[in-house]
């Protein structure tokens, strides 16, 4: 196994798939924040909610399309990088992915046109239903990924097949009831709405700090602080249903989240800082909290948590029962027609393990023959870099604390408070939005780094699912992406900023002119006129 | 008894290569005006103003369109794993080309008008162009290669192989032949965007696109005669050796595959399959005769449609059963009996498709029939969201 080639790819995915995910959760945000906003247009027929709705609108829509554009790479990858991987496991995996395409891309992408070109062409009604339906396709796209990618964690409702030699598809209801898939979409999707809901607060803050479009800033302002404050509260409590989810199914993940290296007596205590030594095996510096990790990882007081030496052993176990199977797969291969029914049942037996045989391949070409010191080997690759998954997600739940404390406040100053803001609140409003991205990404590392070295939880080695290129294949696609994503994110970061900075511009004529007659309305001086549409 | 029993195992495969004609044949005809009209741009319009026209009569549906080739590429991967598998990673740099084609595309239709300045506002047409060029041309010369065989191998695992270096699998694909299938296809495409331009706009961007249309148009018809006489006299075909098992399991390896005769002897099995390229040049030239003397738009708009469904249809008939044939082994050969998904996976992904393309069928229509009529200059200057 050309281990270069693995590294190579790793990176070209790991780097388009978080560049993709830097558009996703705005889109999927605002895309709800907009049909919000269109919908209180339509309630109310007030002006400056049409304003608002065309200018976030707006700014959408140059999200929007990077968002597009990055997404096609990631549906192309995995024939043209992870190819054994699209064989092994396709069966399973591609169906939530053309799913997809049938359900969400189709309704998000035929509409998104419509609701930009349609605002003279449609009924106020009408345009809005567009409105939502762009909203509804881009969440329904996170949550068939998801099923995608959570089945990835937790491959559930499938089966080896040694005639076929890869996994098919025993239940599909189990894969679209998987419960890490379903923890995974409501706090991904949640991820995506304190995205949208940080960057709407911020912008509108700083319309303020600047004294412009009051109007529009304020009533953003307070649409964006209630929805954010219910988003950042969920994405907590699904993040805490995540965690619990990872102790259940990804030990290993778990326990490297905790970087407890030794099992500890239940319940086990929250390591608040450390620096995991992966070398040595231990956790320097650490700040413990007694009992927390307990509650949270198993809710209860008496269930251990398993520490990563006590995991390192049982996949020992794991890869020699899984060389019984790839034994049995291999008579099976050999002579298909004739082989005994018991070697059928022993594969049987131990097809769970059979991932774990394929471990060994990184080290021997057939894993029968495999020397303790080579099991040793592949059972210690079990274990992910503890660092960056310890770090990530703790910068993740940090950053997910401050967001329910910066939008209770701002939903407090809103609801309470006649909507007035001290400045040095704006400020942070302005400064804090790039935080809920890093808290995204870092929430991706810590799933997906976490998952290491599967591409597929206890089935199918990382090493073993890419694509045999050669390494100039991959070096140059992987310097093409990376020159050419820069610079669409230098050109697109250059349009949001212009378009900020240019503000709202539509309409303000027509705003003026109906808060006229609304004042002289309220007065009971001017006639009941029916404001202009 | 269980569901999916219902319908025996090599009926799905068929379905399911129906349905992989379905998509990639509504992906040209959809997202291939768009690509043709990219492609146009440069050479139709002269102005900024007449470009705009151009890019806003796709402006608003070219999104949706799009949405085909995506999910061209995820029923490939849901119905026909193993293709998925073998072809994009076997034809790598030329899809890494395609992609990055296909990136510039969304992005110079969405940000082009954003900013005033004549370079930024040329070079985004030219990405247009690329966009709408380049995977067309790829395109073809990727069909061109099924034809002749791709050189890939399976092992006993089932792991595709491909030896060579990067540039020589690349340079490997521009042979001759596959050129010419690239072309065929671009032709077809720009005519299929002229013809759409007829149709959206008037005056001059209009005429200009009816005289390349109709030059385009003639070459189609030439390139793809001349394909199919190559196809006869001096390429080889594929055929299956000895029984052919229709439901076994999905394993390349259980059936022998050889390299014999012609591909077209497929039209001597089954005479009926001459329908195709019937269509096909019927379609294609009456997309020519009605672009040159300014016929019925929406007329001239179906006959092109007709050309690529008779155009593309003619390949997978004519390769029937063969997916990806390979000319290092034969024997790792695709076909529709043994590269498919799971009895089961085809069919839930043949329920999910019964239940939603209707719907999606419905809605586009739906949008089309709002954005009915010609785009002016009048309209696109005035409306703030057009680009
Ligand atoms: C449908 C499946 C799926 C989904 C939705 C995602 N990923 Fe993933 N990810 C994979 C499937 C996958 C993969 C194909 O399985 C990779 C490639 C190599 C590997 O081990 O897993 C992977 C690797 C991978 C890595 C590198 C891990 C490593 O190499 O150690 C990172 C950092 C991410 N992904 C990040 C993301 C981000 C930011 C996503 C949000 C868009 C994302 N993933 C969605
Ligand atoms: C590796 C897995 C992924 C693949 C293969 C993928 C694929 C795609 C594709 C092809 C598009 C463009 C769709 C279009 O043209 O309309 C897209 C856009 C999008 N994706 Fe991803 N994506 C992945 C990960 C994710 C994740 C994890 C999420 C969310 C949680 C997500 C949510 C979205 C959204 C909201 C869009 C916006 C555009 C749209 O829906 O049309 N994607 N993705
Ligand atoms: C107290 C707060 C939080 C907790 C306890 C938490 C917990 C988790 C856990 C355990 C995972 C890994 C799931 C897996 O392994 O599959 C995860 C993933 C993730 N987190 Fe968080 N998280 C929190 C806050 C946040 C915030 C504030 C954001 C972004 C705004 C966020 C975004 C993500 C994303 C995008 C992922 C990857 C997708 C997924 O696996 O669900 N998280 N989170």
């Amino acid at each position: 196994m050309d281990l270069d080639i693995v590294e190579l790819s790793r990176l070209q995915f790991a780097m388009t798939a978080m560049f993709h995910f830097l558009f996703v959760p705005l889109t999927l945000g605002l895309s709800i924040l907009v049909a919000i906003m269109e919908t209180v247009y339509v309630m109310t027929d007030r002006p400056i909610w049409r304003q608002m709705t065309k200018f976030w609108g707006m700014l959408f829509g140059i999200n929007f399309v990077l968002g597009v554009a990055t997404g096609l790479t990631m549906e192309f990858q995995f024939g043209m990088n992870w190819s054994y991987f699209s064989h092994y496991v396709g069966d399973v995996f591609g169906a939530p992915l053309a799913i997809e395409g049938l359900m969400a891309f189709f309704l998000e992408a035929t509409f998104v046109g419509l609701f930009f070109f349609g605002w003279d062409k449609l009924s106020k009604t009408a345009h809005c239903a567009v409105a939502w339906l762009v909203a509804a396709g881009s969440n329904f796209s996170a949550l068939w990924i998801l099923i995608a990618n959570g089945w990835m964690q937790h491959p559930v409702g499938a089966r080896f097949n040694p005639d076929t030699m890869r996994m098919e598809i025993t239940s599909f209801y189990e894969v679209l009831t998987n419960s890490v898939a379903q923890a995974k979409f409501v706090h991904t999707v949640s991820a995506g709405y304190v995205c949208a809901s940080v960057f709407v607060l911020g912008v509108s803050a700083w319309y303020l700090l600047r004294g412009r479009h009051i109007e529009l800033a304020k009533r953003s302002m307070t649409v964006a602080a209630s929805f954010g404050l219910a988003a950042s509260l969920s994405v907590v409590v699904l993040g805490d249903e995540s965690g619990y989810d990872a102790g259940l199914n990804q030990k290993m993940k778990m326990a490297a989240i905790e970087a407890m290296w030794e099992t500890e007596p239940a319940p086990a205590s929250f390591t608040l800082f450390g620096i995991p030594d992966q070398e040595e095996r231990e956790t320097k510096y650490a700040i413990r909290i007694p009992w927390v990790m307990g509650l949270i990882g198993t809710r209860s007081l008496t269930e251990q948590i398993p520490g990563i030496d006590n995991l390192v052993d049982q996949a020992h176990q794991k890869i020699r029962s899984g060389i019984v199977a790839y034994d049995a797969l291999m008579k099976i291969q050999a002579d298909r027609e004739n082989v005994p029914q018991t070697v059928r049942d022993t594969f049987r037996t131990h097809e769970d393990d059979l991932g774990h045989a394929l471990l060994l391949l990184r080290y021997t070409d057939d894993p029968r023959m495999a020397t303790e010191a080579q099991i040793t080997q592949a059972a210690n690759d079990t274990v992910p870099q503890v660092f960056p998954i310890f770090w990530g997600f703790r910068i993740m739940v940090g950053l997910g604390f401050s967001f329910i404390l910066l939008m209770a406040f701002f939903f407090w100053r809103s609801s309470f408070c006649n909507q007035s803001y001290p400045r040095w609140a704006l400020w942070i409003a302005v400064i804090w939005i790039p935080t809920p991205w890093i808290a995204a990404e870092m929430g991706w590392i810590v799933a997906e780094y976490g998952r290491q070295p599967w591409t597929v939880d206890g089935v199918l080695p990382t090493a073993l699912s890419v694509s045999h290129l050669t390494i100039q294949d991959v070096a140059l696609t992987l310097a093409g992406f990376v020159t050419f994503y820069s610079l669409l994110f230098i050109v697109e970061m250059g349009l949001m900023l212009k378009y900020i900075r240019k503000g709202p511009t539509e309409d303000v004529e027509e705003t003026e002119d109906w808060t006229r007659r609304h004042e002289a309305r309220m007065r009971g001086t001017g006639t009941i006129a029916t404001p202009a549409e | 008894m269980i569901l999916y029993e219902l319908i025996s195992y090599d009926v799905m495969r068929v379905i399911w290569w129906l349905l992989l004609g379905v998509l990639l044949i509504g992906f040209a005809m959809t997202d291939g005006f768009d690509m043709g009209v990219g492609a146009l741009l440069p050479f139709v319009g002269k102005t900024d103003v007449e470009r705009r026209v151009i890019i806003n009569t796709v402006g608003p549906v070219w999104e949706g369109n799009q949405v085909w080739f995506i999910l061209g590429g995820g029923a490939i991967f849901a119905a026909w794993p193993p293709l998925y598998a073998v072809s994009f990673s076997g034809f790598y740099l030329a899809m890494f080309l395609v992609l990055a084609a296909l990136i510039l595309r969304p992005v110079a239709f969405k940000y082009r008008s954003k900013r005033e300045f004549s370079a930024w506002r040329n070079g985004w047409d030219w990405a247009l162009f690329i966009g709408g060029a380049v995977p067309a041309l790829v395109f073809g010369v990727a069909v061109g290669n099924v034809l002749l065989g791709v050189p890939f191998e399976l092992t006993p695992q089932l792991i595709p192989m491909y030896p060579g270096s990067a540039f020589g699998k690349l340079f490997g694909l521009l042979n001759p032949f596959a050129l010419l299938c690239g072309a065929v296809s671009l032709s077809m495409l720009l005519t299929h965007g002229a013809a759409w331009l007829s149709l959206k706009t008037r005056g001059n961007i209009a005429a200009r696109a009816r005289d390349i249309g109709a030059m385009s148009g003639l070459v189609t018809i030439v390139g793809y005669a001349v394909a199919g006489l190559i196809l006869l006299f001096f390429i080889d075909g594929y055929a299956i050796v000895g029984e052919v098992v229709k439901d076994g399991p999905s394993n390349p390896h259980f059936s022998e595959v050889e390299r014999t005769g012609s591909w077209l002897a497929a039209y001597l099995d089954r005479p009926w399959i001459v329908i195709a390229p019937i269509c096909g040049f019927l379609g294609m030239f009456m997309v020519m005769k009605g672009l040159r003397e300014d016929r019925a738009e929406v007329a001239t708009l179906l006959w092109s449609k007709l050309g690529i469904f008779g155009a593309i249809s003619s390949v997978g008939l004519t390769i029937f059963p063969f997916l990806l044939p390979s000319t290092l082994d034969p024997t790792s050969s695709l076909t529709v009996w043994d590269a498919s998904s799971s009895h089961q996976t085809l069919f839930i992904m043949m329920v999910a498709t019964v239940i939603f393309m209707p719907l999606i069928l419905a809605y586009t229509a739906w949008v089309y029939s709002v954005l009915w009529g010609k785009v002016t200059e009048d309209e696109v200057t005035g409306n703030s969201h057009s680009y």
